[in-house]
């Protein structure tokens, strides 16, 4: 890959700072499923962050809620100094002028990738800078091509998602998120979805991003290896709540925890 | 009676004028009821609370009530009302609105089969929700319906036949009008379905390999 030095000091940074991201009593019910039980979680600017833990536990949610695919029931959800769901219980939560703003600060990596189908991808990856961001379209096509060069698709541009691999899928939707100038990136089981040959690619592409961009990055993964490399901070989670979290050596090399021993154990860890 | 081949060949200039005029207007109402039927689709999916029921109750009341007495509505009892439009104008609005209503459940139909991960991933990157339905929706929701489109397409060039009720000259109406003024119904309306049967066996066709490009809707 090339070095792509100048653009990789853009993300996130850009001049200020990555946000922090903070959940404060957060709860989330989807009538008796308890998904989240008073959350409290922070992840500090520039923090990498992974999430662990069985499926069902609720770490999606945290991914979703943070990116307004889902209300909370109860809580305050702030990304930087913004308030991104105020939900102080008894009081309806609504979605605001505010949450609209601060949804912008963050990107997400679907498990699905979830491109646009019809467009190629190129087109993915400039459609909202162009309209959301308001970028002239030579400056919007311009940042495309590099993010696109920069996650080594740079010969598939034209290409529409139905001719591209799941592993270059992916990488088109870093790069169509990446475009969106986020403070704050979201993965949620980026490679779940990909057969086991082109896990690599996509990981090399976070692992790049991880170790040499400002932003803060937030990881839902089954990837243990990968997220043991990675993170600052490991996040072993489980009905609903933080079992325990602490820098990976801990957290895989001495969990303290039943809950996480028994986790890794059956994930083979 | 025997058939008569001089005849025929009198006639013949006059019915090809009729499925000319019943061309155009399958083609306008046809217009119509595309665009009518996408926003009445839209719209009912934005779920405003009284908008949503007048739709709602638009298309029940389309879909409830034959073409034809939807066709004489408008040509005999609303010019009552002060409203009075040509017989051809009036069979392209009646055909139009009566077909947007099917139409609408079809565009519904697409917009259900979107994955959602489509919405999340034009919200997640802060997509307006103008943009979302034109750039992202829309495009996906009608390709899956084009077969059913085209189909709807051949069942209103059919459908068309009935708008002779409403003294529109189209190609039944012409055939008609032959024959109520040389008291042969043979050869004009022999024709007459020869002519639907040349246009609609051909665009049936059509439309089943549009079924294999684009797969079935239901």
């Amino acid at each position: 890959m090339a070095p792509h030095t100048e653009l990789l000091k853009t993300l996130g940074g850009d001049g200020d700072q990555p946000d922090s991201v903070e959940f404060s009593d957060v709860n989330k019910r989807w009538g008796d499923n308890h998904v989240l039980r008073d959350l409290n979680f922070s992840v500090a600017p520039g923090e990498k962050v992974s999430i662990i833990g069985p499926s069902g536990s609720g770490k999606t949610t945290i991914l979703r809620i943070l990116m307004t695919l889902e209300t909370p029931n109860s809580g305050v959800v702030t990304v930087g100094d913004r308030i991104l769901w105020d939900a102080t219980v008894g009081k309806k939560v609504k979605e605001t002028k505010q949450t609209r703003a601060t949804r912008k600060r963050l990107g997400m990596v679907f498990q699905h990738f979830n491109l646009f189908p019809h467009m190629t991808a190129i087109e993915n990856v400039v459609e909202a800078p162009i309209h959301v961001l308001g970028l002239s379209k030579e400056e919007a096509y311009e940042r495309g091509n590099e993010l696109l060069d920069l996650v080594g698709l740079k010969d598939h541009m034209k290409h529409i998602p139905a001719q591209l691999s799941g592993g270059q899928q992916q990488r088109v939707a870093i790069a169509r998120a990446l475009a969106m100038r986020p403070k704050v990136m979201l993965f949620d089981e980026p490679t779940s979805a990909l057969d086991p040959e082109l896990i690599g690619e996509v990981l090399g592409v976070i692992r790049r991003l991880a170790t040499t961009t400002s932003m803060t990055m937030l990881m839902v993964t089954h990837e243990m290896r990968f997220a043991r490399e990675i993170s600052d901070r490991v996040v072993m989670f489980d009905q609903g709540r933080v079992v325990e979290q602490g820098p990976p050596e801990q957290i895989f090399g001495n969990p303290t925890e039943e809950r996480t021993k028994k986790f890794l154990e059956i994930v083979g860890v | 009676m025997t058939w008569d081949w001089n005849f025929v060949i009198d006639i013949l200039p006059s019915l090809f004028r009729g499925l000319r005029l019943t061309l155009i207007i399958t083609f306008s109402a046809f217009g119509i009821s595309l665009l009518l039927g996408l926003i009445v689709s839209v719209f009912r999916f934005l779920k405003i609370p009284v908008l949503s029921h007048l739709l709602n109750f638009y298309v029940s009341f389309v879909r409830g009530t034959p073409l034809l007495v939807q066709a004489y509505m408008a040509f005999f009892v609303l010019p009552y009302y002060g409203i009075i439009l040509d017989p051809v104008p009036t069979a392209i609005i009646v055909l139009g609105i009566n077909y947007s209503a099917y139409i609408a459940e079809v565009f519904r139909s697409g917009i259900e089969q979107l994955p959602t991960g489509q919405w999340e991933a034009s919200r997640a990157l802060s997509l307006s929700t103008r943009r979302t339905w034109v750039r992202i929706v829309i495009p996906q929701a009608t390709r899956p319906i084009i077969p059913v489109l085209g189909n709807y397409l051949i069942q209103m060039f059919k459908d068309s036949a009935i708008l002779s009720a409403i003294t529109v000259l189209e190609l039944l109406g012409t055939g008609l009008q032959i024959g109520s003024r040389t008291f042969r119904y043979l050869e004009p309306i022999t024709i007459v379905g020869l002519l639907f049967l040349a246009v609609s066996v051909p665009s049936s066709l059509l439309v089943r390999r549009l079924e294999k490009k684009y797969g079935t809707a239901h």
